[in-house]
């Protein structure tokens, strides 16, 4: 049994028919607890206050917003070389759910650098890549929408993931060039030293994982409609070949 | 080959638009901006070489959505894709072609619009180097822009927004290049990056951009 | 030297969905081939897909390569640019020299240095289809090239494919007029894709 019998649509639709309410289950068990835990049940920075506490939404949201980028990266090239439709269709499911994240994280950001930084927003390199990535999150769903043939979208849409991929890496150089920044390295790292201290940690590690498996329910729910909507056309495709 | 790009040249030429209109357009920025920032020269100075190779990259961008649309609705674009070139020869030509008529007369007339702003003099040798080593990156990522729309109508906006982030690390070593060499610093690494993308730009795109063409066609 | 253009059972796609399945047949030098069938059958994606310009979903194309002249419901012609020019670019892209077989054809000459834009309809069509003479390719696919042709002009272009076909020259087309040609007709009625009976949704979602 290989892994690319789920790139067939009624395989795909099945599998998550059974799996998909394990992952609502997992996704709001680890949210509730990891948000609860942390805004809650942690005590405040002594530098920061209680306005540390956004940290809960704004890391795990940053880290999606970019984890999604990579994965309609993958999909995108499982698509242009194994040409398995649910691939392309799970890239452009993804889009709004990175979009979204990216968002999120550039809110959150916003409210916490308002007292923190005296100003919501600064030109430092990460928020100029994550404003880059919504950019960039803008023009590849438009350009989804803006092709009517399913195929030649996705083929569009690929090419474009592909050749922006490299040019986010250039543009976040650019931006490490341009400006050093206001932002404080990593929060995270395998690197114990560095980390934040341990009463922030766990929580945060839930919302993580919870923010993973928020993104990959998302992800399968918004495939699963993007195969019915393009069943459906084909359905009304096959009615006009009669 | 050398047949689409003196095709193109004429084309422009004759249309009236090709040369003039970036070039209007670029004027058109670099005019408006004293009047919108104020006309002391300890403003305008440090800001010139941003603002001019901001104008430059607009009006770059003003004319992408010419390369392949007029060719697509015409037909000429199907009737090329049958000919014994490879679409990667054509994108590139093409690309070519539109440095050749908006690249190029802005770098040119990038150091009499520095004047307007109040550009040092110093720094004019860079203005005019950083732009003629950046320009050509700015036509060939356009292409690719061009090509990912080509079968859209009225997709120039579309086509701005796919392009604008791509265009995002060429305006900043560009306008870096010009902001170190004003300051004093070191402008080697700046140079070179964007020497470096244009490089890349010029190596790879045309692969994804005939591609693009292609599934564009069908 | 033109070799046998082989077509075995091919598919063709248009928006996505097969329209035309198992499509066979062959064409020698000197064939003419008309392709008939109600509008929307296919013709032009036939032969698009058969010029290269659109992927075939199954099947098997032989002896296409570098060998067909596509001349589609445009004629590719820049408007600023004269006839002479728009011949000229033609024959620098196939490599080839003289355009004046194509002018003498079509009855051009007296048009030369007219730009394109002060062509009527018909005239352009004749610009158009010029084009084919001045590509020196052996096989034609030419998809209603008729279109705002006056009878005269039809006779000419009747006359420049009775030509090209007699120096060992083939050409596909998909017309409705009668052009008096010794040519065989195939009707794309019977390859018509049939809709998938199963309700099974393969990957493809056809």
């Amino acid at each position: 049994m290989s892994l690319w019998e789920y790139a067939n649509p009624r395989k795909f639709i099945a599998t998550t028919d059974v799996v998909l309410p394990w992952f609502w289950a997992g996704t709001i068990a680890c949210l509730v607890v990891g948000l609860i835990w942390g805004f809650f049940f942690t005590p405040d920075d002594f530098r920061q206050g209680s306005t540390v506490k956004i940290i809960y939404l704004h890391v795990p949201s940053a880290l999606m917003a970019i984890n999604a980028w990579l994965m309609m990266l993958v999909a995108s090239l499982i698509w242009l070389i194994r040409r398995h439709h649910v691939s392309a269709l799970a890239a452009k499911a993804a889009a709004p759910v990175g979009i979204a994240m990216t968002l999120i994280a550039l809110l959150t950001g916003a409210i916490w650098g308002a007292p923190i930084w005296g100003k919501p927003w600064a030109w430092d390199p990460r928020l100029t890549s994550f404003l880059w990535l919504f950019l960039f999150y803008i023009g590849y769903i438009v350009l989804w929408q803006a092709l009517d043939d399913m195929d030649t979208a996705a083929d569009m849409t690929s090419i474009l993931c592909l050749v922006g991929s490299v040019f986010a890496l250039l543009s976040r150089y650019a931006f490490l060039f341009w400006n050093s920044g206001l932002h404080q390295e990593a929060s995270l790292s395998l690197d114990k030293e560095t980390n934040i201290a341990d009463v922030f940690y766990y929580p945060l590690l839930l919302c993580i994982a919870g923010f993973v498996l928020l993104f990959i329910t998302l992800v399968l729910v918004r495939t699963r409609m993007e195969i019915r909507a393009r069943r459906m056309k084909a359905l009304i495709a096959r009615e006009r070949m009669v | 080959m050398i047949a689409i790009l003196t095709r193109d040249l004429r084309l422009a030429i004759r249309s009236g638009g090709g040369f003039g209109l970036s070039l209007m357009f670029f004027l058109i920025v670099v005019v408006l901006t004293p009047f919108a920032v104020g006309p002391e020269p300890q403003i305008l100075s440090p800001i010139a070489g941003g603002i001019l190779w901001l104008g430059a990259m607009l009006a770059c961008l003003l004319s992408l959505d010419r390369i392949f649309a007029l060719d697509y609705e015409d037909g000429s674009l199907d009737l090329l894709a049958t000919a014994p070139i490879p679409m990667e020869g054509i994108v590139t030509v093409k690309a070519l072609a539109h440095w050749l008529t908006t690249g190029l007369p802005l770098t040119l007339a990038a150091p009499a619009f520095g004047l307007l702003l109040d550009l040092p003099f110093s720094a004019f040798g860079l203005l005019t180097l950083s732009l003629a080593l950046g320009t050509p990156a700015l036509s060939m990522i356009g292409t690719f822009g061009a090509a990912l729309t080509v079968g859209i109508k009225r997709g120039g906006l579309l086509l701005s927004l796919l392009v604008l982030p791509l265009y995002v690390p060429t305006l900043i070593f560009g306008a870096e290049v010009v902001r170190r060499g004003i300051e004093g610093l070191s402008i080697a690494p700046a140079l070179m990056m964007l020497a470096g993308i244009t490089a890349g730009s010029i190596a790879l795109i045309p692969f994804a951009a005939a591609a693009a063409i292609r599934v564009g066609l069908r | 030297m033109q070799m046998v253009l082989r077509v075995s059972n091919l598919t063709c796609m248009r928006g996505g969905i097969p329209i035309l399945a198992n499509v066979s047949f062959d064409l020698h030098p000197g064939q003419i081939l008309m392709l008939r069938g109600p509008n929307g059958i296919g013709k032009t994606t036939l032969l698009r897909t058969l010029a290269g310009l659109q992927p075939l979903h199954a099947g098997d194309i032989q002896g296409a390569e570098d060998q067909i002249a596509y001349a589609g419901h445009s004629d590719g012609l820049k408007s600023t640019l004269t006839v002479q020019e728009n011949l000229l670019f033609w024959a620098r892209i196939y490599g080839t020299s003289g355009i004046q077989a194509g002018l003498d054809a079509f009855d051009l000459m007296d048009l030369q240095d007219r730009k394109a834009h002060d062509l009527s309809a018909g005239q352009k069509r004749r610009l158009g289809l010029a084009r084919l003479l001045v590509t020196h390719r052996p096989i034609w696919m030419l998809d209603e090239p008729t279109v705002s042709l006056d009878t005269n002009s039809v006779a000419q272009f009747a006359t420049a494919v009775r030509a090209h076909c007699a120096s060992g020259g083939s050409a596909i087309m998909a017309t409705h007029i009668d052009l008096g040609l010794e040519a065989e007709t195939v009707d794309l009625t019977p390859f018509k894709a049939l809709a998938p009976i199963d309700d099974a949704f393969d990957e493809a979602f056809l």
